[in-house]
């Protein structure tokens, strides 16, 4: 039987979009909106736009006029790498890193899923004085399928000393924790809307200033020529909104993180062979990856679709197929990596939602 | 006076309708109602499983579609930056949408590969002509999907293939579809009694033609896709080249041999060559001894020689069948020896009138009545009852090539 309340904690994949967002996408609707026009029109457009820059500058510590909006984070990724002929990555990143610099050294990673430092150094001390410029070092902040956060500062250190560029797909930890991009001193940042309830189809690439960058599509040189094409009005206000809303997420996943613990003690609790991915290193709050029994990632993914919990693995191609998760191998999973599952709670999350799953994993 | 004999009443009493009574039996054969009935439907994105999951979902069972993902499409089409899922994946999803029913897709890709592709490369290689649809069916289907299909609790699986499955008091048996020209039992042979208790073929009773006109009235995208021909992995027909592709280097070339011991020419792969082949041997006739005997079939292939014997028709004419690793439908369904039996010896052909020769560990001979042609190792015998034509007894994989004793 369909159930019919079916609870969302699939939060890593996608968010829902957040009522501040609708309200702002619905007041900006309507008029014509091309930001670049000389009419009053397109000034008020490009008011809405300049808006939501600064609420992005301002929850990630960067100033406006560095951000960068774009399609979304493959987009920023494949951005920030394409002006590098070297990309020194991990072997966990999203497929918008991977496949973007297919000729990449890659990072192992520890079994709890963080990037290996020492190799990162040798990595670094190998590259060529002469292809230094040309060489960026590229670590997302944390990790989509585990919530792994890594060791971002000593990563940017680690290059900076070398003299090479940095960037780090920070698509997951928006609005999770306080961000300082300055801090950072990282020249390249992704983040994504929908991640944090924005609308999907927007992101952004925040870019360190004195960073030079050009432009992927060739076109009317929109965004100070760094970003061709009319601005996503729509899809950029909504992202404003939910990056203005999301400066009070910070607290909600910290108590998260609390619910998800009591949740995978429950579990393991009652299933001694329960094996967690990433829980002694810091993680987001709001994500678990977990194998529970012995049955196949999909099978564990359906069983609980029907039973009204979403929840996914891997990462789904666009055919629906599920594979075999590449970070739970990287980490050295073994056949565990095909038994995971990641449950992932977003800004709409509450505390029952995870006793839910905990009660649905009890009875399947 | 003698009292009359009791007849049933006219209409059935209302306390037939006691909570007590037990429950009848829904379409599928549970004493359950539709709604509390889970049904896993293999969806393939055509136009049978389609009308399957649309008819299930209809009549108020929860159906739950599955996909398999079996082989890269792209790579089978040879088509850099195809997606890994071709156009059936994309249609099972979207009917599955329009009808609002769950769907997943699976990724059997590695199975695929290990049980069914690896096999069919093998069995060219040693002379055969495999049937890879019916070691999908045994393996890949009702072996792994059905196990996911049980873990997701369903009562049964159900599969758009033109097969009709009864309940006898013995237990379930399979006949051969309603519609002749559909009938699919061929194929399904190795079907265990197992799977065949888990298993349902709602379409079984149907026609083609009612199948579609279903399709159009629950208004499905793929009412007019045609029929799939080829092997699903083998999109264009040109099975040498995915062996190739396979088994790089295995495949050499050799003699194109007379069964008089005569060299007419070279081939470049056994692979090429079916047993009972004419045309396109590449090799012209014999002057003198094509009156006599007529056109040259392939009668033999032999993998250690790599050679491709030739011969008149009647040296392809065979009475006698060796069949391994045969498998029955019901259980205790083995026939014994001396049994008459009807043998389809490739799924367009007629089942013939055959006898149960003998039965050795996992096979049996089995003898025709009358001889037939261009019977090739590797492929399936599917074995019926000879008192009931429609009903399924099960079959083997044809063994032995009757006629390598001939050519040595």
């Amino acid at each position: 039987m369909p159930v019919a309340d079916p609870i969302y904690l699939d939060n890593n994949a996608t968010a829902p979009l957040r009522a501040e967002a609708v309200a702002a996408i619905h007041k900006a609707m309507g008029p014509p909106a091309n930001p670049s026009s000389v009419h009053g029109f397109g000034r008020r457009a490009r008011l809405l736009v300049e808006d939501a820059r600064q609420s992005l500058g301002v929850l990630v510590g960067c100033r406006a006029q560095d951000v960068v909006f774009t399609s979304g984070g493959t987009e920023a990724n494949n951005l920030a790498l394409s002006g590098f002929s070297h990309v020194i990555t991990s072997a966990i990143e999203h497929d918008s890193v991977l496949q973007a610099a297919p000729r990449a050294s890659l990072l192992p990673v520890t079994g709890d899923g963080v990037v290996d430092l020492a190799a990162l150094k040798q990595m670094v001390a190998a590259v060529p004085v002469e292809q230094r410029k040309q060489t960026i070092v590229s670590v997302m902040a944390a990790n989509n399928e585990t919530g792994v956060i890594q060791p971002l500062a000593e990563i940017v250190q680690i290059a900076r000393d070398a003299g090479l560029a940095t960037h780090s797909d920070m698509v997951q930890l928006l609005g999770k924790t306080h961000i300082d991009l300055e801090a950072l001193g990282l020249d390249f940042a992704s983040f994504s809307a929908h991640k944090i309830g924005g609308p999907t189809g927007v992101g952004a690439l925040a870019v360190r200033p004195g960073q030079s960058l050009t432009s992927l599509l060739r076109g009317g040189g929109q965004e100070q020529g760094r970003r061709s094409g009319t601005e996503n009005l729509l899809g950029i206000t909504g992202f404003g909104a939910a990056a203005t809303a999301a400066f009070g997420d910070v607290a909600h996943y910290r108590e998260m993180a609390r619910w998800r613990d009591a949740f995978e003690a429950e579990i393991g609790a009652a299933r001694p062979d329960m094996v967690l991915f990433g829980a002694d290193v810091p993680r987001l709050g709001n994500t678990s990856c977990l194998v529970v029994g012995d049955k196949p990632s999909e099978t564990m993914v359906m069983a609980l679709d029907i039973a009204g919990v979403a929840v996914s693995a891997g990462s789904a191609c666009s055919s629906g197929k599920v594979t075999a998760s590449h970070v739970l191998n990287a980490m050295g999973a073994g056949e565990k990596a095909a038994q995971a599952i990641r449950v992932s709670g977003g800004w709409q999350t509450r505390r029952q939602d995870f006793e839910r799953l905990a009660q649905v994993l009890a009875g399947l | 006076m003698v009292s009359p004999p009791t007849s049933p009443p006219a209409s059935p009493p209302a306390s037939s309708a006691a909570p007590s009574a037990p429950m009848a039996l829904n379409s599928l054969g549970f004493a359950k109602p539709v709604a509390e009935t889970r049904v896993v439907v293999a969806m393939s994105g055509g136009v049978d499983s389609s009308v399957t999951a649309a008819l299930l979902h209809e009549q108020g069972y929860e159906v739950i579609g599955i996909t398999l993902q079996l082989y890269d499409h792209g790579v089978a089409v040879q088509a850099k930056g195809a997606c890994c899922a071709g156009v059936d994946i994309h249609d099972a999803r979207t009917v599955a949408a329009r009808l609002g029913i769950p769907h997943y897709v699976l990724d059997y890709e590695s199975r695929f590969r290990d049980q069914v592709m690896q096999d069919f490369a093998d069995s060219y290689l040693r002379g055969e002509t495999p049937i890879p649809c019916v070691k999908c069916n045994q393996t890949v289907k009702f072996s792994d999907l059905l196990t996911t299909a049980r873990d997701l609790g369903a009562d049964c699986l159900a599969t758009g293939h033109y097969v009709q499955r009864f309940d006898t008091a013995a237990g379930p048996v399979l006949h051969r579809g309603a519609d002749a020209g559909k009938d699919q039992s061929y194929f399904l042979f190795a079907t265990t009694p197992d799977q065949l208790d888990y298993l349902r073929f709602p379409l079984g009773g149907l026609s083609k033609e009612e199948t579609r006109e279903l399709a159009h009235r629950h208004g499905l995208s793929v009412a007019d896709k045609p029929d799939s021909q080829d092997i699903c992995f083998v999109p264009n027909g040109r099975y040498g080249d995915v062996v190739r592709r396979l088994r790089p280097g295995a495949v050499e070339a050799g003699e194109i041999v007379h069964l008089d011991g005569t060299v007419l020419g070279t081939h470049n792969g056994i692979i090429d060559y079916t047993i009972g082949q004419r045309r396109g041997l590449g090799i012209g006739g014999r002057k003198d001894a094509d009156e006599a005997e007529g056109p040259l079939y392939v009668v033999g292939i032999d993998p250690a020689t790599h050679q491709v014997i030739v011969g008149p028709q009647s040296a392809l004419a065979c009475e006698q069948v060796h069949l391994g690793e045969t498998s029955w439908v019901a259980r205790d369904g083995a026939p014994l020896p001396g049994h008459a039996v009807l043998a389809r010896l490739r799924n367009t052909a007629p089942a013939m009138p055959a006898m149960i020769e003998s039965v050795a560990d996992g096979g049996v001979v089995i003898r025709l009545q009358e001889p037939q042609f261009g019977i090739a190792a590797g492929q399936a015998a599917a074995i019926y009852d000879a008192d009931d034509s429609q009903n399924l007894l099960g079959g083997g994989w044809i063994t032995a090539a009757p006629l390598a004793a001939l050519a040595s």
